[in-house]
């Protein structure tokens, strides 16, 4: 749930809706997101599973330091979703294991 | 290669502060982050700063960062962002990455102001989504306006644990509880009392023994602990939660300090190891400095304050103040600032 009028800080800057694209499935993202605040915002809290074990990860520190929420974007894995700010038509994936790279456009 | 007089790796309230005072005499200085913001935590934190006489005191966190950042521009300090220092060595050289291209940094004089990360606190369950950082929470909240979750728990009761819950009940959050495993609230009792007043339960002597969830963090299992930290069988009661905020205690980052070499010390009430600093802000090598809370875990105002020592001694060792009595009477009136903030303590 986004923050859209806040005591102290007012109103939410940010003001233009683009959309991404989440394992194909386009979602409303606003510019000036990060990736993973827009899937935040949108409900969407898994951004990997793990290699072992399978098991789904989100954000931990949401400053880029513990690379938990690591995810395929743009064809290019393990970016670090909480600091990288979405694009419109940005192409998302929920990371698998380490990932793997794909055909870059 | 790039040459520069002073280097400051970190953005933040420490290192601006440091690059500031430096950039005043007229010390060519850059400062090195790796964030596409700089401010470090400063824009996060929507409460207002404490402190009796001492400066800032009063205003509110981010209109600190606005400030540091107006003064940084006019006095032209330099600053690289999306820039992660990787290396350091016995040359003064920096070696950083930006958008994966590298490049080298030499510095007569580099201030170390990196910071500090979050510590947690593994319990089984700890790495399902939802559970995270206190810090992490207050980022999305109030950097990027999303709330973490709509019923929340808040681990450890020390200042960032109560602030950030009441950051919470500010932007509309529900909490549901503030536990932490000590007997008594560890933060100040200001904050504490906002929470309180709120009616936010907050439980003592109780510690977190699970969170259960399957896709996500859906229950926090709490549990009684003794005087001694041990877990009371039977106590066990579920809370309905969809985040879990774990507020207990920050780590200096000191992994640069280490890899140049300088000595570091262990203090637990600083939180852990440290670089050993002279007054001067000087580590035990004679071109490394360091400020803020990489050199011990203290508030903001704190280490700006030591960022200034920092920019100041090194313009001194660079030659940049012939008029030292007064760069000494700055330098006097700063450390009066910082032992007063020391000694403050809200009732």
């Amino acid at each position: 749930m986004r923050v859209v009028n806040h005591p102290i800080l007012g109103e939410d800057p940010k003001k233009r809706k683009i959309t991404i694209y989440i394992d194909n499935k386009p979602v409303e993202a606003m510019e000036g997101d990060t990736i993973a605040s827009a899937l935040w915002a949108n409900g969407i809290k898994a951004c990997r599973y793990t290699p072992k074990n399978q098991e789904p990860r989100g954000i931990f520190c949401c400053i880029g330091r513990c690379n938990d929420c690591i995810m395929t974007v743009d064809g290019i894995p393990n970016i670090r979703s909480c600091i990288t700010p979405v694009k419109d038509g940005m192409r998302i994936k929920t990371q698998k294991g380490n990932g793997t790279w794909e055909e870059l456009k | 290669m790039k040459n520069i007089d002073v280097a400051v790796v970190g953005a933040g309230p420490a290192g601006l502060s440091a690059a500031i005072e430096a950039a005043k005499y007229g010390v060519k200085t850059l400062v090195i982050d790796e964030n596409r913001q700089p401010g470090g935590q400063l824009f996060k934190q929507i409460h207002k700063f404490f402190g009796s006489q001492a400066q800032m005191a009063g205003i509110r966190g981010y209109e600190i960062g606005k400030k540091l950042l107006a003064s940084a521009q006019m006095h032209h300090v330099q600053m690289h962002l999306n820039t992660q220092v990787i290396g350091i060595d016995e040359t003064n050289t920096l070696a950083v990455i930006k958008d994966h291209h590298y490049s080298e940094i030499k510095a007569r004089k580099i201030i170390l102001c990196c910071g500090a990360a979050e510590k947690t606190l593994a319990f089984p369950g700890w790495t399902l989504p939802g559970i995270m950082g206190a810090g992490a929470a207050q980022t999305l909240v109030n950097i990027h306006r999303v709330l973490p979750g709509e019923k929340i728990l808040m681990v450890g009761s020390g200042n960032v644990g109560l602030i950030v819950t009441y950051h919470f009940l500010q932007a509309g959050a529900n909490v549901k509880a503030v536990i932490d495993a000590a007997h008594s609230i560890k933060g100040y009792g200001v904050h504490a009392a906002k929470i309180k007043r709120a009616g936010i339960p907050i439980m003592l002597g109780c510690t977190i023994n699970r969170a259960i969830g399957k896709k996500q963090v859906e229950k926090a299992e709490l549990i009684r602990v003794d005087e001694r930290f041990n877990k009371i069988p039977s106590t066990e009661i579920q809370m309905d939660v969809d985040t879990i905020c774990l507020a207990v205690g920050l780590s200096p980052s000191t992994e640069l300090a280490r890899m140049a070499g300088c000595k570091l010390y262990y203090d637990a009430k600083l939180g852990g190891y440290i670089p050993l600093i002279n007054q001067d802000m000087q580590t035990t090598l004679e071109d490394i400095y360091a400020a803020g809370d990489m050199t011990g875990i203290e508030e903001a105002s704190i280490a700006m304050e030591e960022g200034r020592i920092a920019g100041i001694s090194c313009a001194v060792g660079l030659g940049y103040c012939p008029d030292t009595a007064t760069s000494q009477r700055v330098v006097q009136n700063i450390r009066l600032n910082l032992s007063q903030l020391r000694s403050y303590k809200p009732n």
